[in-house]
């Protein structure tokens, strides 16, 4: 018994322990560091724990920098594109999920394929058309960029968890009176509601993120969070007091979402994968 | 009556295929274009078709053949780490402990965490004056001074790659973690009756068994590392000189800094084109493999 104990201590907790540390300790140092004084950060001896612990840098992040207008921005930019991505995935792919059609195939496996193109072969285009409609560092810019990736994303994802919802639904809605419209908007698509908001927080998620179409197409009225805290980089010194705190402001939000979402989208991941 | 009935999936996949046209489809002609071009934004006057030339130049450009090599590496070594880890990390999941939801939970918040802040994180924890590895690691004795990680030549490269397998890993446990549970008991315990080692159930029944999931999920994170280069971008910027450059990174930089972008376009071009022989080169070597097993 206690030889066994004593193995799995061996085989499976100390070895897993070290793996969760691993995952967490950036952000454990990120934290320590974001409540040390910026002064103190860069002296020779080193401290694990402050000496002086202080919250300076959450206040300096949003006197000194124009956070709050940051967050706006990150926040309409994230929801606008959850609202666009969702609204044009949810019937497509509830026809995906119900209807053989000619062409479903093809128009699936392409928006599959969409997902695997490189960015820098849609950012320099996109980029040339959004300066052709004096589009340029504006909220729309953005989430018609973000779209190009959410759009078929969703559309899988949710077809996935369409295809859980069984088709005899579908015939004894319209056996009661729904026409095949309202047998979706007001029986299916209710019954998918957790699926469709787990998929709407994944594309929320993602919006919030992405730097590198919001560097390029934005930057100067329009400023998310990504582009703000990596403006805080500069070239010969690093402000790393405010980046700190401005990491754990800007992470907190989105591990939280996740945390709600984590299993439904999981399993609608891995259902694809583990059939294949 | 049946016409409209016919017609209804068309009418619900319209908007997604319209607006996928137009934000995707079109940019992505609008690059093959571009790749023709001499197209430089702040140079209006000197825009003109120059047909071939920009892919003649990529050719004969230095620059790409270091990047592309770096592209190789940081694929091949990327991916590699994270699916070790990923792979060790799904067998200990896979075991039935009291904290193991707890485990799972906190292992995703890297893969969540935006690559801004990844980049961010490991650079201030590589920083050659003040960073904790540095402290770590002379600590145990292991560097007698502090080093620079990513200033260093020969460093950077692999110093981004443990950042990456430290936002990627999560991705290959989830995934294996789900073909793990996938496999039936009853396959384990046949095997064990029949007498086989623990190490021959993992060859002849788990690694097997596993095969269409790491399949799947290796080609998905070939593609998605490739293709991502904003925390090489946020960590180096693609120096020290030039050995943190991949091809996404290369053709990024000519935009974003030089705005030239007929020669981005074409990078992009070669890198797609690369992606599409990778790609295929790996399904057929895999689906021939099986063949052979078969």
């Amino acid at each position: 018994m206690r030889r066994r104990i004593v193995r799995g201590l061996f085989t499976l907790h100390i070895p897993l322990l070290v793996i969760v540390l691993f995952a967490l300790a950036p952000y454990i140092w990120m934290f320590i560091s974001s409540l040390t004084p910026e002064k103190d950060l860069y002296t020779k001896e080193f401290h694990y724990f402050p000496e002086h612990p202080t919250t300076e840098n959450y206040f300096r992040i949003f006197s000194k920098i124009n956070f709050t207008s940051n967050i706006k921005d990150s926040l309409i930019v994230a929801f606008s594109t959850m609202i666009l991505g969702l609204g044009i995935s949810v019937t497509a792919s509830y026809s995906f999920s119900r209807f053989r059609f000619f062409g479903r195939n093809f128009l699936l496996v392409q928006f599959l394929v969409i997902n695997m193109f490189p960015i820098v072969l849609l950012l320099i285009p996109l980029f040339v058309i959004m300066r052709f409609l004096h589009a340029l560092d504006t909220h729309f810019a953005l989430i018609i960029a973000y779209s190009t990736f959410t759009i078929p994303f969703s559309t899988w994802m949710m077809t996935g968890f369409f295809n859980a919802i069984p088709r005899e639904l579908d015939e004894s809605a319209q056996v009661d009176g729904c026409t095949r419209f309202t047998a979706m908007t007001r029986v299916i698509i209710p019954i998918a509601m957790p699926g469709i908001a787990a998929t709407g927080i994944y594309i929320f998620i993602t919006a919030w993120n992405e730097f590198l179409y919001a560097a390029i197409l934005t930057g100067t009225h329009v400023k998310t969070i990504p582009v703000a805290l990596q403006n805080l980089i500069g070239e010969y010194e690093i402000a790393w007091g405010l980046l700190t705190a401005g990491g754990v402001v800007s992470a907190i939000p989105v591990i939280i979402l996740f945390f709600f979402i984590q299993k439904r989208l999981i399993s609608g991941m891995t259902a694809g994968a583990v059939k294949a | 009556m049946n016409s409209k009935k016919l017609l209804f999936p068309y009418v619900l996949v319209t908007p997604a295929v319209i607006i996928t046209v137009l934000i995707v489809f079109i940019p992505i002609i609008e690059t093959s274009i571009m790749s023709l071009f001499n197209y430089v934004i702040w140079k209006p006057k000197d825009y003109k078709f120059i047909f071939l030339s920009n892919y003649i130049k990529v050719l004969k450009d230095p620059v790409f053949w270091i990047s592309l090599k770096n592209t190789a590496i940081w694929v091949t070594g990327t991916v590699s780490l994270q699916l070790i880890l990923g792979f060790v990390t799904a067998m200990l999941l896979n075991r039935d402990f009291w904290w193991r939801g707890i485990a799972r939970s906190l292992i995703l918040i890297p893969w969540v965490t935006p690559s801004v802040i990844t980049a961010l994180m490991w650079r201030w924890m590589y920083d050659g004056n003040s960073g904790v590895i540095n402290d770590l690691l002379v600590r145990v004795g292991i560097l007698k001074e502090y080093f620079p990680w990513l200033a260093n030549n020969s460093t950077a490269l692999g110093s981004v790659m443990v950042a990456l397998m430290w936002q990627g890993f999560p991705f290959f446990s989830i995934m294996i973690l789900a073909g793990l549970q996938a496999i039936p008991d009853s396959l384990y315990e046949a095997a064990e009756v029949d007498g086989a080692t623990p190490l021959q159930r993992f060859t002849m029944i788990t690694l097997p068994m596993l095969i269409p999931i790491l399949f799947t999920s290796i080609l998905l994170r070939i593609i998605w590392v490739a293709n991502s280069m904003d925390v090489i971008y946020v960590m180096t910027g693609g120096g020290p000189g030039y050995s943190t450059y991949t091809l996404p990174l290369y053709s990024f930089i000519k935009a974003y800094k030089f705005m030239d972008f007929g020669y981005a376009s074409t990078l992009a071009i070669f890198l797609t084109l690369f992606l599409v022989a990778v790609v295929a080169g790996y399904v057929v070597k895999v689906l021939k493999s099986q063949g052979s097993m078969e």
